[in-house]
């Protein structure tokens, strides 16, 4: 906590100034400038030796990539690593300027999109109803929680039965309407299937999560509420959801993530390693370049963008929309 | 009592490992499932051959798989002796030109015999360098070739196609008879790479690419690569043919099932189809056209070749090279053989299965051979493309693109040699 100048009317007593020698002295023995009640370590290095095995972790798995990622982005390089040649920017330039980048681009941002406020609101929704069960209230939640113990693949290898293009209920189903579904054949239907088994996949994460929120809205207020609006949405708009603002902000950054990233051993098991004509992501995108096409200086310049784009996109996560939050 | 165990297997491993002074090599493979447990019991067969050498097999996965993690090792160091590479990724590991030795300068270097004549005609060109000298080792390959659901044919009281223009005097039969006349698995295998094959078409400059790496270019975008797709959409729309998608199982389902009358597979699929099948099946060679070809040409091989990394000891070279020989053994051939549905890749142990009556207990074993020993042509070596399997991804895209009505044939074969020359021009630059 700092204090702003201005909440204190007069000047506070200003301590002599200490020599160096002292300082060092007082840093080296844990009192350098340390706030009367914050708890502090007798020796400096000791926090360190604490946070060592994370940064290590840190700096192997993610800093040390990065800086790989970033060095060969600017290469063109034989498969085996006999030569590479400093192309410069060329690399980016061949992704930015390829149409099927672009493109797996705007579907990744709508698939993120789609994906990401389905499972909100449809996790969220679910969540509302479930905590106004009293009875059998234990078996509505281990059954809309228990799809998250499912691991993605598998989901997706549920999904994928059902979406069979010769046997798959699903397509049968559609069938009965007068629509030919064919999942891997038809960009849309493929589409479809994917967000759909991914949103099923992500929401009894956001289910849990906004469950606890809601358990953890105080009875007073619910019942101060009760006077103040009649309705029940207007209670619900604004008392409950400024109240589970704090979780939403959460599970949307996840959500996002997820959307991105995770989705990955869905979309893998759903295009079966041959993407052909059907939508994927970038990641994907960057896997099939790198590890299927042993294409590592281009694939390393996607990582690169999609690193930069994510990055940006949590800045503004942050700045814009986390003012918004109210955190108890 | 723990003591006394532990020391006891620390005798015996001790005890072991002087005794035999064995030679350690490691063979990483991209083969699952019942092919998977036939490359372990080779190994254990090679093993058992001799006392010098111990072979470790290792399943990476798929072909893919298996490359990547060849290349991954390659660069840190720690490459296996021996790598499978399948036939899309053939260009890859034979530019790389110091990551393999040669297998043939390998065999002879270790003082074992080697004769380039023993191997069958279709097999001997395509890991090799355009002197013909063999880079890679061929082991497991296959050939596409047609099989056929013999009741609907009996239904419909037709005869398997030879051409495709006989095919499209049957199809409308086998459609009145109820079926589906036909599927095929993989296009880019069989009506791209194998269309020029079997068609003796020209399939990329340079020689098919054999000749350089520089300013090899496609040759896709041709009246006669067009004209096959344009009869594939137009087959499709009249119901004699049945597209679905890229996957290989998506397309050899219905089959299995007995809807679809024709499907066009590998001759390697036969050891499975023979239990997933659900109508009695027979097999003939991919149909060619008349119209293109006087008579049929041999077919590129598919499957994969053994590759021999570089930066081994000597001692681990001579035991790769023993297996390599080992391994085209015609007994070990023919073991190989019967229970995968891969062809023998040699002459020698074509003869010895023929001996044996294999044929005639299984005559859809002999076709894919047959296929292969067809007399060749100019271009029907094989073809050698950097980045081919990203290639293939581009032409798997565009046919999607076609059987949905979202592109032609023309425009699709123009986007696949745009995009893949670009492709192969980046590939050039990577190997300066």
């Amino acid at each position: 906590m700092t204090h702003s100048p201005s909440s204190i009317s007069r000047p506070l007593p200003v301590p002599p100034p200490l020599s160096a020698r002292a300082r060092l002295a007082k840093w080296w023995r844990g009192e350098a400038t340390a706030p009367a009640k914050r708890v502090q370590f007798d020796r400096p290095l000791t926090p360190w030796v604490f946070l060592l095995p994370q940064l290590a972790v840190v700096v192997i798995f993610f800093y040390w990539p990065s800086v790989q990622a970033v060095t060969s982005s600017f290469y063109l390089e034989d498969p085996f690593g006999f030569s590479a040649t400093f192309v410069g920017l060329d690399n980016y330039t061949d992704a930015l300027s390829s149409g099927e980048y672009l493109s797996t681009a705007t579907f990744t941002a709508g698939f993120a999109l789609v994906v990401t406020a389905l499972s909100l609101g449809l996790g969220l929704l679910l969540a509302v109803k479930a905590d106004k069960v009293i009875r059998g209230a234990s078996i509505y939640k281990t059954v809309l929680i228990s799809v998250y113990a499912i691991a993605p693949p598998v989901a997706a290898l549920i999904g994928m039965m059902l979406f069979d293009m010769h046997i798959g209920p699903f397509t049968q189903l559609a069938g009965l309407f007068g629509y030919d579904l064919k999942v891997g054949v038809n960009y849309w239907d493929t589409a479809f299937a994917m967000t759909l088994i991914a949103v099923w996949k992500q929401i009894p994460y956001n289910f849990i999560f906004f469950l606890s929120g809601l358990q953890s809205v105080p009875v007073s207020v619910r019942e101060a509420a009760l006077i103040d609006a009649r309705t029940g949405w207007a209670r619900f708009k604004d008392v409950i959801l400024p109240l589970l603002a704090p979780t939403a902000f959460f599970l949307l950054i996840i959500n996002i993530t997820y959307a991105l990233f995770d989705t990955f051993a869905i979309i893998d098991v759903i295009v079966k390693d041959k993407p052909a004509n059907n939508p994927m992501t970038l990641v994907y995108k960057i896997y099939l370049d790198g590890f299927k096409g042993n294409d590592i200086g281009g694939s390393s310049a996607q990582s690169v963008i999609l690193m930069v784009i994510v990055a940006a996109l949590t800045v503004v996560q942050f700045r814009f929309l986390e003012r918004r939050v109210h955190y108890g | 009592m723990f003591k006394s165990t532990t020391l006891a297997a620390l005798a015996l491993s001790f005890m072991a490992a002087p005794v035999l002074a064995q030679t350690d090599i490691t063979w990483w493979h991209g083969m699952g499932g019942r092919n998977g447990e036939v490359i372990n019991e080779i190994s254990q067969k090679f093993n058992e051959s001799q006392q010098a050498c111990h072979l470790t097999p290792v399943s990476k996965g798929t072909y893919e798989e298996a490359l990547a993690s060849g290349i991954a090792a390659f660069r840190s160091g720690e490459q296996p002796n021996i790598l499978q590479v399948f036939d899309a990724g053939a260009a890859t590991i034979m530019a790389a030109k110091g990551a393999t030795i040669a297998a043939e300068d390998l065999i002879k270097g270790q003082g074992e015999r080697f004769d380039r004549k023993d191997f069958i005609d279709g097999v001997s060109h395509f890991y090799a360098d355009s002197d013909g000298k063999f880079v890679g080792m061929p082991f497991n390959s296959s050939a596409p070739i047609m099989y056929f659901n013999t009741e609907a044919f009996e239904k419909a009281g037709v005869e398997p196609p030879k051409t495709w223009e006989e095919f499209e005097t049957i199809a409308p039969k086998l459609k009145a008879a109820g079926y589906l006349p036909m599927t095929a698995s993989q296009l880019t295998w069989m009506m791209v790479e194998n269309f020029h094959s079997r068609n003796n078409q020209q399939f990329a400059t340079n020689n098919n690419g054999y000749d350089a790496i520089k300013g090899t270019e496609l040759t896709v975008n041709t009246p006669e690569q067009i004209m096959m797709f344009d009869k594939l959409k137009d087959w499709a729309d009249k119901g004699w043919y049945g597209f679905y998608g890229a996957g290989w199982s998506d397309n050899l389902k219905p089959f299995e099932e007995g809807k679809v009358a024709m499907w066009i597979g590998s001759s390697g699929s036969f050891g499975g189809l023979q239990k997933s099948a659900t109508a009695p099946f027979s097999a003939v060679f991919m149909p060619y056209w008349a119209s293109l070809a006087d008579h049929q040409m041999q077919s590129f091989i598919g499957g994969a070749a053994l590759f021999a990394m570089a930066g081994k000891p000597d001692d681990q070279n001579k035991c790769t090279a023993q297996f390599f020989s080992f391994l085209t053994s015609p007994e070990i051939q023919v073991y190989w053989h019967e229970n995968t549905g891969y062809v023998p890749v040699t002459t020698a142990a074509y003869e010895l299965a023929k001996k044996q009556g294999y044929y005639e207990k299984n005559p859809v074993a002999e076709v894919g051979i047959k296929q292969l020993m067809l007399p060749g042509g100019e271009w029907t070596k094989g073809y050698r493309l950097g980045f081919y399997p990203q290639i293939r991804t581009i032409e798997e895209r565009e046919f999607n693109k076609i059987f949905s009505g979202e592109t032609t044939p023309k425009a699709a074969f123009e986007t696949i040699e745009t995009e893949g020359n670009a492709l192969l021009a980046r590939f050039a630059k990577t190997s300066s």
